[in-house]
């Protein structure tokens, strides 16, 4: 039972940062039409600069934690709204040259990080409670994985609370409707492809941040390997439904973790054998819009 | 009398494909002008041209100035309100939202919108996605009248409904021409002979008779041979002809 327990809780935990990388994703993808190969860049360089800014405060204290988060989340705004403004704009509605622009950003970074920071994992260290467990039900779960819970859920409402609240909420959540009748109205819809590169880069630089304590080191492969699974996430869940993407985000994960531990390590496989399923069966994903 | 739009040489293009292929005219600053023509013929097309919706050429002035270099939002923002072909309206969006998404004045003109569309108000918190094909239909000409516009372009409005919201479409329309010209692209002829008081004909992608609807409406001949369809018969059956699908 504790076993069970212990995948479950963890597999939601992973879920967690899953979904902090792969909202963005989704949100871009829903408005602008275009997967973007960056978004592991931007995690990295939050994860490397968020990691700078916790060693200069001194790692152990719950300050630095927080504070890293924070610098983690304006970099990866910052880094995606330049992104958005420099690389993206200038090729507006040619969607196939934004996702190669993206896919060349995304090796560029990768070189670039490496260059820097070298090409071998750091070794990072936190709050030493991240690295203890609380026992649930006589299972003994790391805390980290309360702490990547704890992010995600308050992503997840803080973006649900922007889309319905809000004015530019609003026009996001017209613009993945019917972009041209957004337009129509007399709104630049460009600003709006600003804005979701922005919240998109900062929920993926707090992953980055996190994802790094997750594993206990930072290197300049860190954003490409969570890539992958976002964006399996993000085709499971339904191209821009964050929703989606949330659900999906749980679902993959806690399968991974459960194949992990009861199928032989073979979680990768089972995910991806989950994609092709649904992929197969509901093109559109769980939740997102038929074409 | 003067215009609020001149359109000259306007050539469209969909995916490099020609749809206009060269219209001129031009629409008075008051009044219902009508855009006829048989299927296909690029009614549609330049009503999108005009927002720069779609790849255009040409020459386009809103009141004596040029807009065919803007991009789409710049034109509406000039005081252009479209009503699209298909309502287009926001599906996960509630009613209140779509409408509060076309707002772009100050003072938007919420009071008159409710008055000509009082079941909207009703209706406010419904998702757009749920109400019937004449509710839509209501949304989204409430979103062109929601800010003092220049000139209206709407397409299409009374397609696919009841005769009833027909009349409360076309009803609603003459109220809002009080105040704004607007260019109506509609198949139904029997509401383009009440509210039209100018009609442009085109016929494969050029303009091939400029005049008053009445003239146009009123020849059986005419009427025959510029649009391929008896007013008198559509009148009789009380919808637009089957055989016209949208262009």
């Amino acid at each position: 039972m504790s076993t069970i327990i212990l995948t479950l809780v963890t597999g939601v935990g992973l879920g967690a940062l899953y979904f902090l990388v792969a909202s963005g994703l989704s949100l871009i993808y829903g408005l602008m039409h275009v997967l973007n190969f960056a978004h592991g860049a931007f995690l990295t360089l939050s994860a490397f600069l968020g990691w700078m800014v916790a060693q200069a405060l001194g790692t152990e204290s719950w300050w630095s934690f927080l504070v890293s988060i924070l610098v983690g989340a304006a970099v990866g705004a910052v880094f995606a709204t330049l992104t958005e403004l420099v690389l993206i704009r200038p090729l507006y509605e040619r969607h196939i040259e934004q996702v190669l622009v993206t896919v060349g950003l995304s090796f560029a970074a990768v070189a670039l990080f490496e260059g820097v920071w070298g090409t071998d994992a750091i070794p990072i260290s936190g709050p030493p409670w991240l690295k203890e467990t609380t026992e649930i039900l006589g299972a003994r779960i790391p805390n980290v994985y309360w702490i990547l819970m704890l992010a995600a859920g308050l992503v997840l409402a803080a973006l649900v609370l922007f889309l319905k609240k809000t004015r530019y909420g609003m026009i996001i959540r017209a613009g993945v409707e019917n972009r041209s009748m957004v337009t129509a109205l007399g709104i630049d819809v460009r600003r709006s492809f600003t804005l979701v590169f922005a919240i998109g880069g900062a929920a993926a630089g707090i992953g980055g941040v996190l994802a790094m304590h997750y594993s206990t080191f930072v290197s300049a492969h860190l954003g490409s390997t969570l890539l992958i699974f976002a964006f399996i996430v993000t085709v499971v869940g339904g191209l821009g439904s964050l929703t989606g993407a949330a659900v999906a985000s749980v679902l993959v994960a806690v399968l991974q973790q459960f194949a992990n531990f009861y199928l032989g390590g073979t979680g990768d496989f089972i995910v991806v054998i989950l994609l092709a399923v649904v992929l197969l069966v509901r093109p559109s994903g769980l939740l997102g819009r038929k074409a | 009398m003067s215009a609020i739009l001149d359109v000259s040489d306007l050539r469209c293009s969909i995916a490099g494909q020609p749809v206009v292929e060269s219209v001129t005219f031009s629409v008075p600053a008051t009044g219902i002008t009508a855009v006829l023509g048989r299927n296909g013929v690029g009614k549609t097309s330049t009503l999108r041209g005009i927002l720069g919706l779609i790849h255009r050429r040409g020459e386009v002035r809103l009141a004596g100035e040029r807009i065919d270099a803007l991009p789409t939002h710049r034109i509406v923002q000039r005081g252009v309100g479209y009503v699209p072909e298909d309502r287009e309206v926001f599906a996960k969006l509630t009613v209140a939202e779509n409408l509060a998404l076309a707002e772009r004045q100050r003072n938007p003109r919420r009071e008159f919108v409710a008055e000509l569309f009082p079941d909207l108000v009703n209706r406010r918190d419904q998702m757009a996605g749920t109400l019937s094909g004449g509710q839509q239909q209501m949304v989204s000409v409430a979103r062109a009248l929601m800010n003092d516009n220049q000139l209206l372009l709407v397409d299409e409005p009374t397609k696919g409904l009841a005769p009833k919201i027909v009349t409360e479409v076309a009803d609603a329309l003459e109220e809002a021409a009080k105040t704004v010209p607007i260019l109506l692209v509609e198949q139904n002829l029997e509401v383009v002979k009440r509210l039209a008081h100018d009609a442009i004909v085109i016929d494969s992608g050029r303009v091939v008779h400029v005049g008053p609807a009445r003239e146009i409406l009123d020849d059986e001949d005419l009427t025959q041979r510029l649009l391929g369809v008896h007013a008198e018969r559509q009148a009789d059956a009380g919808t637009a002809p089957s055989s016209e699908a949208h262009s």
